[in-house]
């Protein structure tokens, strides 16, 4: 009796196989781009994008001829508030592109089994990782696609409504704060996805990053005063107070929307100099000027490599749950 | 012959359980193998240890030489696996589901192979239908295709005729024999339907709690079968009571009780006693409507081995 193939053999055809993930993620784009929270999610953005950016085009074509000296215009169109809405478009966009991650990751996995196509998939010569690989960067092309149409839009608009065309500046600023926005999108597909391994049904895996979402956008700021209070207690002695804002600073950079607020605003306006805790002392006479694009990234290093590693252990622990996943639920 | 599949003293453990306990198996190249057993037999976790997909706790397994623990890949590329009520995705139509797989599996220039497919399950017409759309009978029907995208030496057949009207069973049935004769592929078929089994296997395991009570040709187990007695349900016009009566009075009839239909009898009867036992009814002028041997049904051999094995560990 013998066996048909060695195993020798077997290792050499190993080595030569295909990149499984891209057919993934081929197919998950397709399904992406066709369904229909694509469609809503896209028209939603697309309406509360224009009437934000029309309003606050608006507001700056008011100012513009008193406005001196100010260099970024252009980026103004996502900085600054103006009635009726009550908020800057990029505080906007922190708002809802976590949203964008949850929608293409919360049944990633949950998904395939309800579907029961997991063990077929699995069954394939893919490895597992490939599986979840292929998602996220599936999602994440759909979420950069959406993000970039945004922000293309709104420059049209710009150009449109303000008459003024973006400098070279202005361009290289937006085009570091979309990768800063995918990657922040990117950790809340990851943790979408994570809760999509987890959950054993879909519903209950939107409900784990929506939550999550929720708590961190709106409850934010009392948990990290909360926090604070705990770790550095305020005695009414100027040092506890300001030992008590460091500590409530710190620790608000330890959640991405604090991370993507604080990069947002110093990528995308030049005169923004520090997003930490600055005395009536450091600024005073401090002389008005614009940060160039390379000191802005500076000043937001920490921010861009906090949110990559929140990111990225995020996707780690998706992708050992995954592995760890029976096939059998 | 070259062994195709072979496992020994496998075992999974899920916490105290045995799920599959010492299960040694050998197939052979080219044989329709079926793995017969009531559901939570094991059959499942077995066909996804051999898969790579689930750990074993202990014991050895070779798929085509390969030890599916250290070349996954190897396995599954010559595998095809017809899952358990399989699914698809919904809103993409057949033929877009069975491209995919052809993609995971690094084939190109697959477009004329899936339309031979389809052909071959029948879902040539509904092919460009959404999965979504398809009957359960269909699914395992464009799951049996999904399985031979590949073109696999191996087909593991998960429960493939659960949800198929009878003529479909006859052609899957058929589709599976043909596979095995004409281009030597090696089937596993797990099942809990004997007759479906039976008509269609080389060789059985009979697969209780995880492990194998009975292996052989069907033929050979039907001859286990003859050895011991036998349940016949007889359906007999007239008075209950008094047929009951008649049947107890016949030499070679045993335990007599209710049968399922209201006013049959379930009689034991000792193996090979059955036309006299009819002849004996007739004679006493018993009007005779039906009879019905009830062995030929699963769960009655699944009974007799559950008692082997009590017997045995008794």
């Amino acid at each position: 009796m013998t066996t048909e193939t060695t195993e020798p053999e077997a290792v050499e055809l190993e080595r030569e196989r295909v990149g499984g993930w891209r057919a993934v993620a081929r197919k998950e784009i397709a399904d992406h781009l066709l369904s229909g929270r694509f469609v809503v999610l896209m028209g939603v953005l697309g309406i509360a994008t224009a009437a934000a950016v029309f309003a606050a085009s608006g507001g700056i074509r008011d100012v513009a001829p008193n406005a001196q000296g100010i260099t970024a215009l252009f980026l103004k169109l996502f900085t600054v508030t103006v009635d009726p809405v009550p908020f800057p478009l990029i505080v906007f966009v922190g708002f809802l592109a976590p949203l964008l991650g949850i929608m293409f990751g919360f049944d990633a996995v949950s998904g395939e089994r309800s579907q029961g196509t997991l063990p077929r998939l699995l069954s394939q010569p893919i490895h597992r990782d490939e599986v979840i690989l292929g998602k996220f960067v599936a999602g994440l092309t759909v979420v950069a696609i959406m993000l970039t149409a945004l922000v293309l839009f709104v420059s049209g608009i710009g150009v449109f409504r303000l008459g003024v065309v973006p400098s070279p500046t202005e361009i290289s600023r937006l085009a570091v704060w979309l990768v800063f926005a995918i990657i922040y999108v990117g950790f809340w597909q990851a943790l979408a996805t994570l809760s999509s391994v987890l959950a054993k049904r879909a519903s209950t895996s939107a409900m784990i990053p929506i939550g999550v979402w929720l708590v961190l956008t709106l409850f934010g700021s009392f948990l990290f005063s909360a926090v604070a209070g705990v770790l550095s207690p305020r005695d009414g002695s100027q040092a506890a107070e300001v030992a008590y804002l460091r500590t409530t600073q710190t620790v608000s950079q330890l959640s991405p929307v604090t991370l993507f607020q604080q990069g947002s605003s110093v990528l995308l306006d030049p005169e923004v100099r520090t997003v930490g805790l600055v005395t009536v002392e450091q600024v005073d006479r401090a002389i008005v000027s614009e940060l160039n694009l390379t000191q802005s990234l500076g000043v937001v290093w920490p921010q861009i490599a906090i949110l990559v590693a929140l990111a990225s252990v995020m996707y780690a622990l998706a992708y050992v749950a995954f592995m760890r996943d029976e096939v059998r639920a | 012959m070259t062994t195709t599949i072979r496992s020994k003293g496998l075992t999974k453990t899920y916490g105290e359980l045995n799920v599959v306990d010492r299960l040694d198996l050998e197939i052979e190249a080219g044989e329709v193998y079926g793995l017969l057993g009531p559901n939570g037999a094991g059959k499942t976790t077995t066909i996804l240890m051999l898969l790579g997909l689930v750990e074993p706790t202990k014991g050895t397994i070779k798929v085509l030489g390969l030890d599916p623990r250290r070349y996954p890949l190897e396995v599954k590329r010559r595998v095809g696996y017809l899952p358990d009520a399989v699914g698809f995705y919904d809103t993409m139509t057949g033929r877009q589901n069975l491209r995919f797989t052809a993609r995971l599996n690094g084939l190109d220039d697959f477009e004329g192979h899936i339309d031979s497919l389809l052909e071959l399950v029948g879902l040539a017409d509904a092919a460009d239908q959404a999965a979504g759309e398809y009957s359960r009978g269909m699914k395992q029907r464009l799951g049996v295709a999904d399985a031979l995208v590949k073109s696999p030496s191996v087909l593991i057949l998960d429960e493939p005729t659960t949800a198929i009207d009878p003529e479909g069973v006859i052609e899957m049935l058929a589709l599976i024999q043909r596979l095995a004769k004409e281009e030597g592929v090696t089937v596993l078929l797990a099942s809990h339907l004997l007759h479906q089994v039976q008509t269609v296997c080389d060789r059985v395991a009979i697969f209780v709690k995880g492990k194998v009570v009975a292996q052989g040709t069907p033929h050979e187990l039907a001859a286990v079968d003859k050895s011991t007695k036998v349940k016949v349900e007889f359906r007999i016009d007239g008075d209950p009571a008094r047929s009951r009566q008649q049947l107890e009075s016949l030499p070679n009839v045993g335990e007599v009780e209710a049968g399922k239909i209201p006013g049959s009898w379930v009689a034991e009867l000792e193996a090979g006693s059955l036309p006299a036992t009819v002849g004996g009814l007739v004679a006493g002028g018993a009007d005779v409507v039906g009879v019905h041997r009830l062995d030929e049904d699963l769960e009655t051999i699944y009974r007799r081995y559950f008692e082997i094995q009590e017997e045995v560990s008794a």
